[in-house]
């Protein structure tokens, strides 16, 4: 076994499902009107399977993506993640739950400017309590994963956007989390540093990562195995897809 | 929190802040004035309080100071025929001191005496006192060299000690010992040197300033009598006084405010024209301290304000901040951390802002009173405790006023947070 497939080991874990959604809503009141943001979803990801989500806006897709990663709650139903009931957590548990298993990938990067690539990528771990050698050990060889190897004591400014993103990727994966979260994960990037970030997610996904990201884009959701087609707040229609992998 | 985390914490904190220099370094100026001039002043006051403490401490904290004074309508005698004028302290006063009351352990009798001396070629005017061997003790000075007086010194005795004030008048030094000194028509001989302090200045005099030596009481009287001629302003006036002084010594220091005013009610029924005084340096160090309380509290108020002000100042940045990095917070919630990590994160950054400007703080309040040490000659003293107390402060300050962007920061909703542009 290489360090590289090392970095993202999945150790086994009981179950092919990994999230399971019973009739899920997710309710805001705005004013004096409710507004169903989901309106009753339920769906089953099974593990390794690569999902974008798609919809126009307002479809219900980034609530969907808040509750899956945990960082919004549903106002009923059932969310098992890895076979725990998460929808009534209190906000510590769940941010226990968001370390324990989930790896989050923002349009806009979000690297913390004043730590280093290496720093940044040890954040999950610090928060863990994994500190030292052992977390930059760990974050050297997730650099070395996204092509950063050489790039650990560079601050997030001094790199390109595509190289940043994959830095974000690295620190999404410092927990070897049971599904990485993308939300638009190419929307700030160019043709061709996209690609290279859907390269590496591919090959994430290639390695039996779970993966769940949304997406606008017919391209970009070309590399998914799932689509799951949202309008206003319900599952319009689930596809199933043979992703298209780039010529090598 | 583990000690490793911690420092991962603080050190985080400080490359937070150093990436805005100068902005952290303007709000770091509340802190670092408001602990640097607490100190500083602390440190002048304290100089001077303890200044005037130590002189009233080397009157003897458990003494008592009687002296005769010159009563007023004696002062203003305009009739010329009295040429001799009567006052102040006796012999009589001086036995029922020393024997009639229980709490004084010893009682000293000094007699001034303003004669002419001469040593070698060297002729002076000299203030001598005529006392007993027990006022060396009730002082507490060293001998410079030499001896200091003795019971054996009695009415024939020839000893003579000189204080350090007086043998440098006289250009006296251990070779004078033995030596023969000229006063009045009499001859006396040099026995030892002791040690003096001289209140220089101040409402505060201590017995032995100005005098330049001493010798037993019994020759005193012996060979000069108690009259004394004192010339001033053209004409002279020649006053009968018994006793100068006394100094009187108490047990305990509870008994000698008591013992004080018991002395006081004996003397006044016996001196109806009030020609004493009597100073009780207990007395005058409560006052000292009581001023040295006073002044401390007018000092904590400002500090207290300053220091205020400077937690204003890094509350305003801090939450400046929050509002910055409410992105970095979104990131860290969802990556996992716990609202109190983040209040954690932030309220260690103002710690050490704050703790940094009052140790910067402590710098300026140290060199501030070392400056003004050189350049004047007001004295002054840094006590450990004001260090302590305002650096103590000033990471106080960076608690109190870094909660509440803390907060801010942490019960920010992590979707909300990271939408924010």
């Amino acid at each position: 076994m290489t360090a590289t497939d090392a970095a993202i080991e999945n150790p086994a874990r009981t179950g092919s499902a990994v999230v399971e959604l019973r009739d899920v809503t997710r309710v805001y009141r705005m004013g004096n009107q409710d507004v169903r943001a989901l309106a009753g979803v339920s769906l089953t990801i099974e593990r390794g399977s690569f999902w974008a989500i798609m919809g126009s806006s307002g479809s219900g897709k980034s609530t969907m993506l808040n509750v899956l990663g945990c960082l919004d709650r549903p106002t009923s139903g059932t969310y098992l993640l890895e076979g725990q009931n998460v929808a009534t957590l209190s906000d510590d548990e769940l941010s226990d739950v968001r370390l324990a298993h989930l790896g989050f990938v923002f349009q806009n990067f979000n690297l913390i400017p004043q730590l280093t690539v290496r720093e940044n990528i040890e954040l999950p771990l610090n928060y863990q309590g994994i500190d030292g050698a052992e977390s930059a050990q760990r974050a050297a060889e997730l650099a070395q994963l996204v092509g950063l190897g050489d790039r650990l004591g560079h601050r997030p400014t001094q790199l390109s956007g595509g190289q940043q993103q994959r830095v974000a990727i690295a620190r999404a994966l410092a927990n070897n989390p049971a599904i990485l979260l993308a939300d638009e994960p190419t929307g700030n990037l160019d043709t061709r540093t996209g690609d290279e970030v859907m390269a590496l997610l591919d090959d994430l996904h290639a390695q039996g990562k779970t993966i769940v990201m949304v997406t606008h884009e017919p391209d970009i959701a070309a590399h998914a195995t799932h689509h799951l087609h949202m309008r206003d707040g319900l599952v319009e229609r689930l596809e199933q897809n043979t992703p298209k992998r780039p010529a090598p | 929190m583990n000690p490793s985390r911690l420092l991962k914490n603080v050190r985080l904190g400080i490359k937070t802040l150093m990436l805005h220099k100068l902005r952290s370094a303007l709000t770091l100026l509340g802190v670092v004035f408001g602990v640097g001039a607490v100190i500083a002043m602390l440190a002048v006051g304290e100089g001077a309080s303890r200044e005037t403490l130590d002189r009233i401490r080397r009157l003897g904290s458990n003494n008592i100071l009687i002296s005769s004074q010159k009563p007023a309508e004696v002062a203003s005698g305009g009739d010329a025929r009295v040429r001799m004028s009567v006052y102040g302290l006796t012999y009589d006063d001086f036995d029922r001191i020393a024997k009639s009351y229980d709490h004084v352990t010893n009682a000293v009798p000094a007699k001034v005496i303003r004669k002419e001396g001469r040593i070698g070629a060297r002729t002076l005017d000299l203030r001598l006192v005529g006392t007993t061997p027990a006022w060396f003790e009730l002082l507490e000075r060293d001998m410079v060299a030499g001896r200091p007086l003795l019971d054996a010194d009695g009415r024939d005795s020839n000893a003579i000690v000189l204080t350090e004030h007086g043998a440098r008048r006289l250009l006296a030094t251990r070779s004078t010992i033995g030596q023969t000194v000229r006063i009045g028509g009499s001859y006396f001989e040099v026995v030892g040197i002791v040690r003096s302090e001289a209140g220089s200045g101040g409402d505060i005099q201590t017995p032995d300033s100005n005098v330049d030596a001493y010798m037993p009481i019994q020759t005193a009287v012996e060979r000069f009598g108690d009259t004394n001629v004192r010339r001033e302003a053209g004409s002279r006036t020649r006053e009968l006084v018994e006793l100068h002084q006394i100094l009187v010594q108490v047990d305990d220091l509870e008994n000698v405010m008591p013992t004080a005013e018991a002395l006081t009610r004996m003397l006044q029924t016996n001196h109806p024209k009030g020609d004493f005084a009597m100073s009780v340096p207990l007395n005058l160090i409560r006052q000292a301290e009581a001023t040295r309380r006073t002044f401390n509290a007018v000092l904590g108020s400002i500090a207290g304000i300053s220091l205020l002000v400077g937690g204003i100042g890094i509350m305003n940045i801090m939450l400046a901040s929050v509002t910055e990095r409410t992105r970095e917070i979104g990131v860290r919630r969802a990556i996992g951390a716990k609202r109190r990590q983040i209040i954690g994160q932030f309220l260690i950054e103002t710690i050490v802002l704050s703790t940094t400007g009052g140790l910067v703080g402590v710098g300026i309040g140290l060199l501030i009173p070392w400056i003004i040490a050189r350049t004047t000659d007001m004295p002054t003293v840094v006590t450990p405790w004001s260090v302590l107390l305002s650096v103590g402060i000033s990471a106080g300050v960076g608690i109190v006023f870094g909660i509440y962007p803390a907060i801010r920061a942490a019960s920010l909703d992590p979707i909300i947070a990271l939408r924010h542009d």
